[in-house]
């Protein structure tokens, strides 16, 4: 276990920081494969880093496609349980690269009002206040399996699609904030004033109620959610994107054999968001 | 029995335009107030991401609670043959449905999309409390008018006790759905819990009797019909006895809270350490609210009974008004609990106390559901005979207190 | 009579404006493009297209559908001398007229863009 140069090609889409955001949309099929640059054979060679070890840091595995783009005209499915799988003892403090990417992604500007502004993703610094141990992560929509916020709405805009993803159809959405009352992992956030520049594949505007998406526009067009991807390449490589369906799935590998754990686990409303070492 | 006469009142006297016209002020101020949170967004309100619901919402709860109990006077009368009160019984459906119109035009007018009202009305998830109320308020409209013709036309005297048992039973269910929409939140600690639905039965009996007894007391004052002193006094006993109730279930909520560890932090903030909260809850809710009204009613004041009747009553509104405020604004200001046991921090406000603060436009919007009321009120008595001409007291209804 | 003359000057009112408003004057697609549909269909039934596949990709994930708004706006959405695109629902823009024209405001706009993707963006 010295030498990379052993293994098989691998699925690389992304190696390695200091590469810019372009890399991914060629390179995420899984069937694309690259062989590890010099670098990293290099870094291999020194660190003596297990395989898996060498794949997290290079974050291949973090933002390898999990799944194909799906084909024209077919709807999501239940085959599919979309989650994340995010080890908080690689997430630091005062890091917020996933945060910044979710903002870039979705056209989150805000108007410098923290209180009424959108956050689809935040940071919790977490301290226990018995042991001193502290800890940080990020907390997004958790994708619940049992979402409190579609139980309450009246419309029926609050909705959870085939493949696990909770999203806000805005066509319907009347604005009565009750889904905000309902969450108990405060994941949403109301439009509270006119919005403009909004993402093509993002429609957002004011009176109605938003959150994250788990980058649906990018999962279904076979990419990763872009915090992960943020993550993978500009910090860590904290965050597992991946089809809790899937046994062969690495994030469904990884919750089979390690310790995990939901924020919240007692309310059962089935997170698919999942923690590690909180 | 002595027959009751009913008659309207005479429209266009110097009062009643004065009346009108300062209902129709607040109004239109309402609207204006409406106009500008929706054209502007909801940043220019004290609501925000962390408080979602606010005094608009307050407003509503009350009207909405305040409205099935002002039903309680004709279902007192009809359901339960209490007959000292039926002559009450048409002015009591009027004002339940006015209250709960002037309810749920606060909470229509506040929603983020109020323009979307329709998808409202066409779109069900019945999974959702809410939509089951949306459903729930409609029907009350239907029932009540139902009753009320029951009530008022002779030829449909043998629908009048199934109209009535029916509105009753309706707006036992309708109180129970207003209250879980708040007992069904199992996310925030300061809710969450079943008691939530009687508790809001016991707080719709006291609110809805007092706003009832100053409606009357201001209809009967204002047109110079007489009201009995046997019959005020009755309305504050009963007034009391609602209003012990309420405080009844409100001490049984706070003491489960209590017996819950983990609830510990929420009610050491409501019983202590809110700060504006905690004063709502003892002074306006509690004593003013509740203790004050109790020992007007109970251990008697000295008061001649119509002095009685309208210190009570106002008293129960200005507590009722901080009770839905300490639970609704209060429940927010406590923050959700992502990590029990832990300290938290983070942009979006977590783990902190959240402060809100009402603007203005809120006030008036809430105000202004208030004034639609009570302009429903004025056209009733107005264009139908609602009002009893007179209510002095009788033989039978002083035998009938014994 | 003071009525019926108020309608009647209302009604001349009416025909007169309709009368005077010109046709609108949508700008043409982006070259070398060609719609979904013919331009008679579109003009009638655009709506029910775009509300219909609304809520097959929103709550279905359908994707791919032809009866895009996001692919309206990337033909449709001029730019400006300086290449900046301009909104659709700008006054005079191709969305904008004609809904100027038939006197509707549809709410499409209050959340989704106005402008095609950058182009950095659909590089991603």
């Amino acid at each position: 276990m010295t030498d990379a140069s052993l293994y098989p090609p691998l699925p690389l889409a992304g190696e390695g920081r200091g590469e810019g955001g372009s890399h991914v949309s060629a390179g995420l099929a899984p069937s694309a494969s690259l062989t590890l640059g010099p670098l990293s054979r290099k870094r291999a060679r020194e660190t003596k880093l297990s395989r898996r070890h060498l794949l997290l840091a290079s974050g291949a595995v973090l933002i390898a496609a999990p799944a194909l783009a799906r084909d024209k005209g077919q709807p999501a499915s239940s085959a599919q349980h979309w989650g994340l799988l995010i080890d908080t003892g690689k997430c630091s403090e005062g890091c917020t690269t996933c945060v910044e990417a979710c903002k870039a992604e979705m056209g989150l500007k805000g108007h410098d009002r923290p209180l009424t502004d959108a956050q689809y993703v935040r940071k919790i610094d977490v301290k226990d206040p018995a042991t001193g141990n502290t800890h940080s992560l990020p907390v997004m929509c958790q994708h619940c399996d049992k979402p409190a916020c579609v139980d309450v709405c009246p419309t029926g805009a609050s909705m959870k699609r085939a493949d696990g993803i909770v999203l806000v159809d805005r066509h319907i959405c009347i604005g009565c904030r009750y889904c905000m009352m309902a969450c108990p992992y405060k994941a949403r956030s109301f439009a509270h004033e006119e919005q403009t520049g909004q993402q093509p594949y993002l429609p957002r505007g004011k009176g109605t109620v938003e959150g994250c998406t788990l980058c649906v526009h990018r999962i279904d067009a076979g990419q990763v959610p872009v915090c992960v991807e943020a993550c993978a390449t500009r910090a860590k490589g904290a965050m597992l994107f991946g089809d809790l369906n899937d046994p062969n799935s690495e994030i469904a590998r990884r919750v089979a054999t390690e310790a995990t754990t939901r924020i919240r686990a007692d309310l059962g409303l089935l997170p698919s968001v999942r923690y590690q070492r909180i | 029995m002595v027959k009751t006469t009913y008659s309207e009142i005479r429209a266009y006297t110097p009062g009643w335009l004065a009346l009108a016209g300062g209902l129709g002020v607040v109004i239109v101020a309402a609207l204006a107030a409406v106009w500008h949170m929706e054209h502007e967004g909801h940043w220019v309100t004290g609501m925000t991401n962390q408080v979602v619901w606010g005094l608009p919402h307050v407003f509503a709860v009350f009207l909405i609670v305040a409205a099935s109990g002002a039903l309680n006077i004709a279902s007192i009368g009809s359901v339960f043959g209490r007959e000292p009160y039926r002559p009450l019984g048409r002015l009591s459906g009027l004002v339940a449905m006015a209250l709960l119109a002037g309810g749920l035009a606060v909470l229509v007018l506040d929603l983020g999309r109020p323009d979307r009202l329709a998808v409202a009305m066409t779109h069900f998830n019945f999974k959702s409390i809410f939509a089951w109320n949306v459903i729930l308020y409609s029907g009350f409209f239907a029932v009540v008018a139902v009753y009320l013709w029951t009530m008022m036309d002779w030829r449909l005297k043998r629908f009048y006790r199934p109209a009535a048992l029916g509105a009753f039973l309706w707006r036992l269910v309708l109180t129970t759905g207003t209250g879980s929409i708040f007992g069904f939140l199992v996310a925030r600690e300061a809710y969450g819990a079943a008691v939530m639905a009687p508790l809001f039965i016991a707080m719709s009996f006291a609110d809805g009797l007092a706003v009832f007894i100053l409606v009357l007391l201001f209809a009967a004052k204002s047109t110079g019909r007489p009201l009995g002193e046997q019959m005020l006094t009755r309305l504050v006993r009963l007034l009391g006895l609602f209003v012990a109730a309420n405080l009844y279930f409100v001490a049984l909520h706070h003491v489960t809270q209590l017996y819950f560890a983990g609830r510990g932090g929420v009610e050491s903030f409501v019983l202590a350490q809110g700060g504006v909260y905690t004063t709502l809850f003892w002074v306006a809710q509690i004593g003013l609210g509740g203790i004050l009204p109790l020992v007007i009613a109970f251990a008697g004041c000295g008061h001649a009974a119509r002095r009685r009747a309208t210190m009570a009553s106002a008293l129960v509104v200005v507590g009722g008004l901080a009770q839905v405020y300490v639970l609704i604004v209060g429940g927010q200001a406590w923050p959700l609990d992502l990590f029990p046991g832990m300290e938290v921090a983070s942009s979006f406000a977590d783990g902190r106390v959240h402060t809100y603060v009402p603007t203005l436009a809120e006030t008036v919007l809430g105000l202004g559901g208030v004034a639609i009321a009570g302009f429903i009120v004025l056209l009733g008595v107005t264009a139908l005979r609602f009002l009893p001409a007179g209510l002095a007291d009788t033989v039978e209804a002083a035998e009938d207190r014994h | 009579m003071l009525a019926r003359l108020l309608v009647l000057l209302l009604m001349f009112g009416i025909t007169a404006a309709a009368l005077a408003a010109d046709l609108p004057a949508p700008p043409k697609a982006k070259a070398g493009t060609t719609c979904v549909a013919a331009a008679e269909v579109m003009r009638r039934d655009h709506p029910d297209m775009l509300k219909h596949q609304r809520d097959d990709t929103l709550r279905l994930g359908i994707r791919g559908g032809t009866a895009s708004l996001r692919d309206c706006v990337a033909c449709h959405a001029t730019r400006a001398a300086d290449g900046t695109p301009v909104p659709v629902n700008a006054p005079g823009q191709f969305c904008q007229s004609c809904h100027a024209y038939a006197a509707v405001t549809p709410d499409c706009f209050d959340c989704h863009a106005t402008t095609p993707a950058p182009v950095k963006e659909a590089a991603r």
